[in-house]
């Protein structure tokens, strides 16, 4: 037994590519899990209508903006501009402090305050609801002093109103389920292509096949194209379970869907051959495929809401390609976002399809050095 | 038409700092049968491989049927057939599969009416839809032979074809390579074993990446200049050590039971082993093309006991 440990333990260290994984996984994790995830997410991109410019304005400005959960980026003014931010996911909120608020709110009208939300991520934006009235009464309570405080005895000075936009029941469901069509695409097609490339290699297969009158290109696409077609029957499927098993709605386009999903399975397919042209077995395909696929679900806003990372892992989030998909997706599915809004996110997936297609050519040899 | 079938000088092949092939001159002719023989890791497999555009070459050029093995690879493949030292198939696919492959790799016109007769010849027809994973050691061998000789080539590389095949199966493989030649293909083949070496019309030997000797077994044999004595006795298994210390002696090796011990001079290698072993019985016998081998290695200044 002591031979086969020490044997065990000789070979894990030659293998480079396993005993880098050993290594970098479980830091990547706990990098991951202590630092980038949050679960209490803050900074919420929110756009303001502010109506009414009262020093009571912009008190609740600023209870909200030292709350740390809202992060105004934005002015909307008018209603379709404001429901425009929602639906290109620029914004999770839309705060509007109608005209009149503070007038009506020292007659004691209990003026509405109005919150919309994007309820596409439910997990995304409980937290920050649950406390916008909190931050609202606090802050009058601060003001209802003095000349105001006849005001500070109401149970409630105003009506806070939440209106939740595209889930209005806040079914997590509807946000995860699309984005399982990412997660397993980029689960199946990497490491797909991955393995058949090095399969070939390990088996001693390929030395035939370069030996025999075939070019590196054709060996790309001859061996991407039948994925192609997996990967659009994963998301038929995928797609039809989520329509008929969880009533996830459908609003938007699919075709602008099957453009993203095409672009999206490309650009997973190349990755893995690159992987492939780095990986001397099978194993270490296996590896390299899970070393990619772990950030992919971590910061690609998938399990965890994009926007309560922190800076540098919402970086590192906008250059894996199933951030952008899962923007699409859910875009698409959920609220009918069109083309041109999810055109950065196209163009996002591109880039990468080009930069790695373009190594993955550059790492293919058509000899065996 | 080129005249030679390959024709490379001075090739080298380093990988980092190891020297595989060192300077390797081949001129083979057409519509031959040459044999490549060396120890292992001596660089066949390399120089084959850069022969057919595999490897890129550290230095020196060649052609190979014409064509410039460092531009015109594409030309090569198509017109040899290589079957890789451990030729392997697609295992996953039957053996129908695995040479329809093939045919359509090669562009061939007609694959399927191909592969049923090449099917046929081999006596595997009733077998097409087996996986080729399950096949024997030396049916795998008479596939992989058929499916690099599917496309009819002019010049066909086999490195060591019958590795590992039984001694039957082998005869075989040989028949059939000469089938081919006398079909007027050209072919060279990397192999491990002497007898295998004598069936070729030339011999190539190379040791530590050089070509030690090249011609006919007789040639060979005849210019190495070797005597050879043998001795059956029975109490000969600690001679070989001690004769190989002698100055007369080139070689002492065992043949089975055999003891064989080889030196250049006649009269003073009788001497020596009269000095070293006078109670045992000698014969002077042909030297054999392994000994002759064993013999040059040493004298390129390679201590290489094994063939
Ligand atoms: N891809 C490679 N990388 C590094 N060294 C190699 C490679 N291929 C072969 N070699 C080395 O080159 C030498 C010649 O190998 P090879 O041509 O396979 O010999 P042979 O076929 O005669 O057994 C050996 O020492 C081998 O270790
Ligand atoms: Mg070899």
């Amino acid at each position: 037994m002591w031979a086969i440990l020490v044997k065990e333990m000789i070979q894990m260290r030659r293998d480079r590519v396993t005993f880098a994984m050993i290594l970098t996984i479980p830091i990547m994790q706990l990098i991951v899990f202590g630092y980038a995830i949050n679960n209490d997410p803050k900074h919420l991109p929110t756009a303001v209508q502010i109506e009414d410019n009262s020093s009571i304005s912009r008190t609740l400005l600023s209870a909200l903006q030292n709350s740390e959960y809202f992060s105004f980026i934005e002015t909307a003014n008018g209603k379709t501009k404001s429901d425009d931010l929602i639906r290109q996911g620029k914004v999770s909120f839309i705060l509007t402090i109608p005209a009149g608020f503070s007038e009506r709110l020292i007659r004691g009208e209990h003026p509405q305050i109005l919150l919309e939300a994007d309820a596409t991520d439910p997990v995304a934006t409980a937290n920050a609801i649950a406390k916008f009235q909190l931050i609202i009464e606090h802050a009058l309570a601060q003001e209802f002093k003095g000349p105001l405080s006849y005001l500070a005895s109401q149970e409630s000075a105003t009506e806070v109103i939440i209106l939740p936009h595209y889930n209005p029941e806040g079914v997590t469901a509807f946000n995860i389920v699309p984005g399982l069509v990412g997660v397993i695409l980029t689960m199946t097609m990497v490491m797909i292509t991955s393995m058949a490339m090095t399969r070939e290699v390990e088996r001693g297969t390929m030395e035939n096949l370069l030996a025999m009158p075939v070019r590196p290109y054709q060996v790309m696409i001859g061996k991407i194209t039948p994925y192609i077609l997996v990967g659009a029957v994963q998301t038929l499927i995928i797609l039809i379970a989520s329509h008929f098993l969880f009533a996830v709605p459908f609003i938007g386009s699919l075709w602008i869907l099957s453009i993203g999903v095409g672009l999206f399975i490309l650009a997973n397919l190349a990755l893995g051959f690159t992987f492939s042209t780095l990986a001397k077995t099978q194993m270490q395909a296996m590896q390299l495929t899970i070393f990619f696929f772990l950030p992919s679900i971590l910061l690609s806003g998938f399990m965890f809401p994009f926007h309560g990372m922190p800076e540098w892992a919402q970086v590192i989030g906008e250059g894996l390609p199933l951030t952008h998909f899962l923007r699409i997706i859910r875009g698409v599915m959920l609220k009918d976002t069109d083309f041109n809004d999810l055109a950065p996110e196209f163009m996002a997936i591109a880039i990468f399809l080009v930069v790695v297609g373009t190594l993955a050519i550059k790492r293919y040899r058509q000899t065996l050095d | 038409m080129t005249e030679l079938a390959i024709d490379v000088q001075q090739l080298v092949k380093r990988f980092d700092k190891k020297l595989a092939v060192d300077h390797v001159d081949l001129q083979m002719p057409r519509g031959k049968v040459w044999g490549f023989l060396g120890p292992n890791g001596s660089g066949k497999t390399t120089t084959i491989r850069m022969i057919c555009g595999l490897l890129e070459p550290s230095e020196g050029k060649g052609y190979c049927l014409g064509y410039d093995i460092q531009s015109e690879q594409a030309a090569i493949k198509l017109a040899t057939g290589y079957m890789t030292q451990k030729f392997s198939f697609w295992e996953d696919l039957s053996i129908r599969e695995n040479l329809e492959f093939v045919a359509r790799l090669y562009h061939l016109k007609d694959a399927k009416n191909l592969v049923s007769k090449t099917l046929d010849s081999l006596g595997l027809a009733s077998r097409q839809q087996q996986l080729a994973g399950t096949l024997s050691g030396g049916w795998k061998q008479r596939l992989a032979l058929a499916a690099v000789t599917m496309h009819n080539p002019q010049l066909l590389l086999l490195d060591e074809p019958t590795a590992g095949v039984d001694p039957q199966a082998r005869r075989e493989f040989w028949d059939q390579i000469h089938l081919l030649a006398s079909q007027g293909m050209t072919i060279l083949v990397s192999t491990h074993y002497m007898d295998e070496a004598e069936r070729c019309d030339h011999i190539v030997y190379l040791a530590d990446g050089k070509i030690i000797t090249q011609g006919t077994v007789q040639q060979i044999i005849l210019e190495s200049g070797l005597v050879t004595y043998r001795s059956n006795a029975e109490n000969i298994r600690e001679l070989a050590p001690l004769l190989r210390q002698q100055e007369t002696v080139e070689h002492a090796a065992y043949f089975g039971a055999a003891l064989h011990v080889s030196g250049p001079d006649k009269t003073a290698l009788y001497n020596t082993i009269k000095r070293v072993a006078p109670d045992i019985n000698w014969l002077e016998v042909e030297t054999t093309l392994e000994d002759t081998f064993i013999a040059l290695t040493k004298r390129a200044g390679l201590n290489k006991e094994h063939l």
